[in-house]
């Protein structure tokens, strides 16, 4: 008899998708492990400790803050886990293992629990992280490893960096030439942070998550195709393969502006987050101080996110649109 | 013509479960409970007294008001009383409590005869729709004959048959689709006839292409049918979602369907219609889905109004499993039950004795703002929006981001991976702006 059972009782629906938000921050650090294991590869076995180090360093701010604030959420879910590895993977590989540690530190504590926790903050932790130790080490931040490993690699700049401070025929020479170096660029020999070279591992993982349905492609693609039309106007068409597959290009656009907390909830919001990516991004390229900009393209689209958002509404079935 | 809408979700049909549509008729009960409201509206008001005996057929409550209806009873025998009982959609509601004689003496004969649409004008039609205390069977239990008789400016073009079921496990439409389809589609013309529109689709989800062809060979002697069908996707049967999908007219918001000259119908609905109105019987029984891996054998039953959900259940018995909920109704939109003595009523498609593994509780997180209930909402709402603002207790802000447009499919909490309650929220605000409006 039912009867003597205990019925629970809830409002509809009583089913739910099996896809929950532990799954989709475990299903995107899984795909980053190959980025991150390229980034051991190429860079040697700091960069592997400089990884942990953040990873531990982020877990740790998490349940300390969760702790002291009391907060309902578990430090399983993922998140922290994720914003260590994700920070690891845009820092030069010979930073000094400690600020690893404290920039992990403040994109957790700072960036992420201040604002009120998972769900909450407004920039993305990882990048607010990294322009932390950005403003705070300038010179560690930029001071890039030559690939030992590989014995025709000659410089340790980043080929954003020769590009910006000496010019095409710099880039020209020291790769030979634009296929020797694209085939780089791909595979990701080349020097830059841990995890931003291999430009290929960063595809794959990137369509597996549009695949699952975990990102959807309308910021990555707004964001690249926006990189593109802008390089073929500052640079020709060959700019174009060169702009998209240097720097942390492919990092950002498929990991870091894709963080579900801090981009515009409607499509047509973030396609418009996604050109604005690219617009500062290309901005600081070609006319900025910085060889880089994809981490402050995406700071400062997160900033403006509450603003698209109010001019991207939804058209409510039945009704005009506004 | 559009085949489908924008949003909706694909939750795990589990319409498998039903192991063949053949529908078994289950014996009435010893004692009925009749709900006095079976329908949205005012509940209707007893006409018998304790101590009466009434027979199968026989009408024991009136309707009251503009949108109420009749209730018969399903059994013969003796009214016992009439007082509170549990109601599957109100906790606890007045009753007609019927004791069985044993004899299910019906009140009419309820023979098929000749079938002529020209034998039957509107007003008849209406009549015997509303003697016979005929709702809306597919879930929502509006009277029909008040929706068969819309105001003379907004005259009906289209009207449209609705056999989508697209909540997971329910079959209790393509069952009854599946041995009365000469009568669904008779009902049909008799709606149509009603309302004087000019022509009438029979909609079908795509899952069920046995029905399709049936309905399709019975509609074969007629003019002005024409059955569509669609791709599987929920809610695919919701009204408005419907229309969209046949007509590619959007209800505009805070109106009715008949606003676009539509007026839509469940088969369910167009059967009883034709029992109505050609056999003279009155709405006292309906299909059900039993199902949910609670139950032994999950099937399709001919139940009358009035059977305790135990009785139905106890008809099979259950699986053993751990049951976490009893649902009237699918797994997207059905209510839970806190008991199994509530009866069947009129809009009851499906109960539902879902497991521990079927319905576990949500783990509950913060939103991370992820984007997937605004991409599923058919509506076009942003339903993390809405749910911030109630849960801040900002229902008039809520209001003006479509908290009325809202047709509690459920899509977003199905998919929120947070685990939000996002339509607890919604009905929350809806709830509390009804109560501002009241006080």
């Amino acid at each position: 008899m039912l009867r003597d059972k205990h019925l629970t009782v809830t409002v509809s629906p009583h089913i739910k998708t099996d896809l929950t938000t532990e799954k989709m921050m475990w299903t995107v650090i899984t795909v980053l492990l190959p980025v991150a294991a390229a980034g051991v590869y190429f860079f040697g076995i700091h960069a592997g400790l400089v990884i942990l180090v953040s990873i531990i360093s982020a877990v740790l701010a998490e349940s300390l803050c969760l702790k002291i604030m009391r907060r309902g959420t578990a430090v399983t879910d993922g998140s922290a886990f994720l914003t260590g590895l994700l920070l690891s993977l845009c820092l030069p590989p010979e930073i000094p293992l400690w600020m690893a540690a404290l920039g992990s530190f403040f994109a957790i504590a700072v960036g992420k629990q201040a604002f009120g926790g998972l769900g909450y903050n407004i920039f993305n932790p990882a990048l607010a992280g990294r322009a932390f130790l950005m403003l705070s080490f300038a010179k560690e931040m930029t001071t890039w490893k030559t690939l030992t490993r590989f014995p025709d690699s000659i410089t340790a700049a980043t080929p954003l960096n020769l590009l910006k401070e000496q010019g095409t025929d710099a880039l020209m020479t020291v790769y030979g030439s634009m296929p020797h170096l694209y085939k780089k660029l791909f595979l990701g020999n080349v020097g830059g942070s841990i995890g931003e070279t291999s430009a290929v591992l960063l595809l794959i993982g990137g369509c597996f998550l549009i695949a699952r349905g975990i990102i959807t492609w309308h910021i990555p693609v707004s964001y690249l195709a926006t990189v593109a039309v802008i390089s073929v106007f500052t640079g020709g068409i060959s700019n174009v393969l060169f702009q998209l597959l240097a720097g942390g290009l492919m990092l950002g656009a498929f990991f870091m502006a894709t963080d579900l907390v801090t981009t515009p909830i409607t499509k047509s919001g973030q396609i418009i987050f996604g050109i604005g990516c690219g617009l500062i991004t290309m901005l600081i390229r070609v006319r900025g101080g910085y060889p880089e900009g994809v981490c402050y393209s995406i700071l400062l689209l997160n900033a403006v996110t509450p603003l698209i958002e109010r001019f991207t509404k939804t058209r409510i079935f039945g009704t005009q649109k506004q | 013509m559009k085949i489908s809408f924008k949003g909706g979700v694909h939750p795990p049909e589990n319409k498998h479960l039903c192991k063949g549509l053949k529908i078994k008729e289950l014996p009435a009960p010893e004692t009925a409970y009749f709900a006095l409201q079976q329908s949205i509206g005012s509940p209707s008001e007893p006409v018998v007294k304790k101590g009466d005996s009434v027979k199968r057929g026989t009408c024991i409550a009136r309707a009251t008001g503009f949108i109420s209806s009749n209730v018969h009873s399903s059994i013969s025998g003796e009214v016992i009383d009439i007082k509170k009982h549990p109601h599957p959609l109100l906790g606890c509601a007045r009753a007609v409590i019927v004791k069985s004689d044993g004899q299910d003496t019906p009140c009419g004969s309820f023979q098929e005869s000749d079938f002529s649409a020209a034998l039957f004008d509107k007003n008849k039609i209406l009549k015997a729709v509303s003697d016979s205390g005929i709702v809306g069977l597919g879930g929502a239990a509006f009277p029909t004959h008040v929706k068969l008789n819309p105001p003379a400016e907004k005259p009906i073009n289209t009207v449209i048959i609705n056999g989508a079921e697209c909540e997971p496990y329910l079959t209790s439409d393509h069952s009854l689709m599946l041995s009365s389809a000469e009568k669904i589609v008779k009902g049909a013309i008799l709606i149509t006839k009603a309302v004087n529109a000019k022509e009438c689709v029979i909609a079908v989800e795509k899952n069920k292409p046995d029905a399709i062809d049936l309905i399709k060979k019975a509609c074969e002697k007629y003019n002005n049918l024409k059955v569509i069908a669609f791709n599987v996707k929920y809610p695919q049967g919701a009204e408005k979602q419907l229309i969209f999908s046949v007509t590619a007219k959007e209800v505009p918001s805070g109106t009715l369907p008949m606003d676009v000259g539509v007026l839509v119908q469940n088969v369910g609905t167009a059967n009883a219609v034709y029992e109505a109105v050609v056999m003279k019987k009155p709405l006292y029984e309906r299909v059900v889905t039993l199902s949910g891996r609670g139950i032994l054998n999950p099937c399709n039953w001919k139940v009358r109004i009035g059977t305790p959900f135990r009785n139905v259940i106890n008809a099979v018995g259950l699986s053993g499993e751990t049951v976490e909920k009893l649902i009237m109704g699918g797994p997207m939109m059905g209510l839970a039950q806190y008991t199994d003595e509530v009866p069947v009523i009129k809009g009851t498609s499906g109960i539902l004795v879902l497991t521990k593994k079927e319905a576990l509780p949500f783990k509950h997180l913060p939103c991370i703002r992820c984007g997937k209930c605004v991409e599923v909402c058919p509506m076009g709402l942003i339903p993390a929006d809405l749910s911030k603002f109630v849960s801040g207790e900002k229902t008039d802000e809520a209001k003006e981001i479509g908290l009325l447009d809202c047709m509690e499919c459920g899509s977003c909490n199905y998919i929120c991976p947070s685990g939000t309650n996002l339509l607890q929220y919604i009905k929350l605000g809806k709830y509390e702006l009804m109560r501002k409006k009241n006080a």
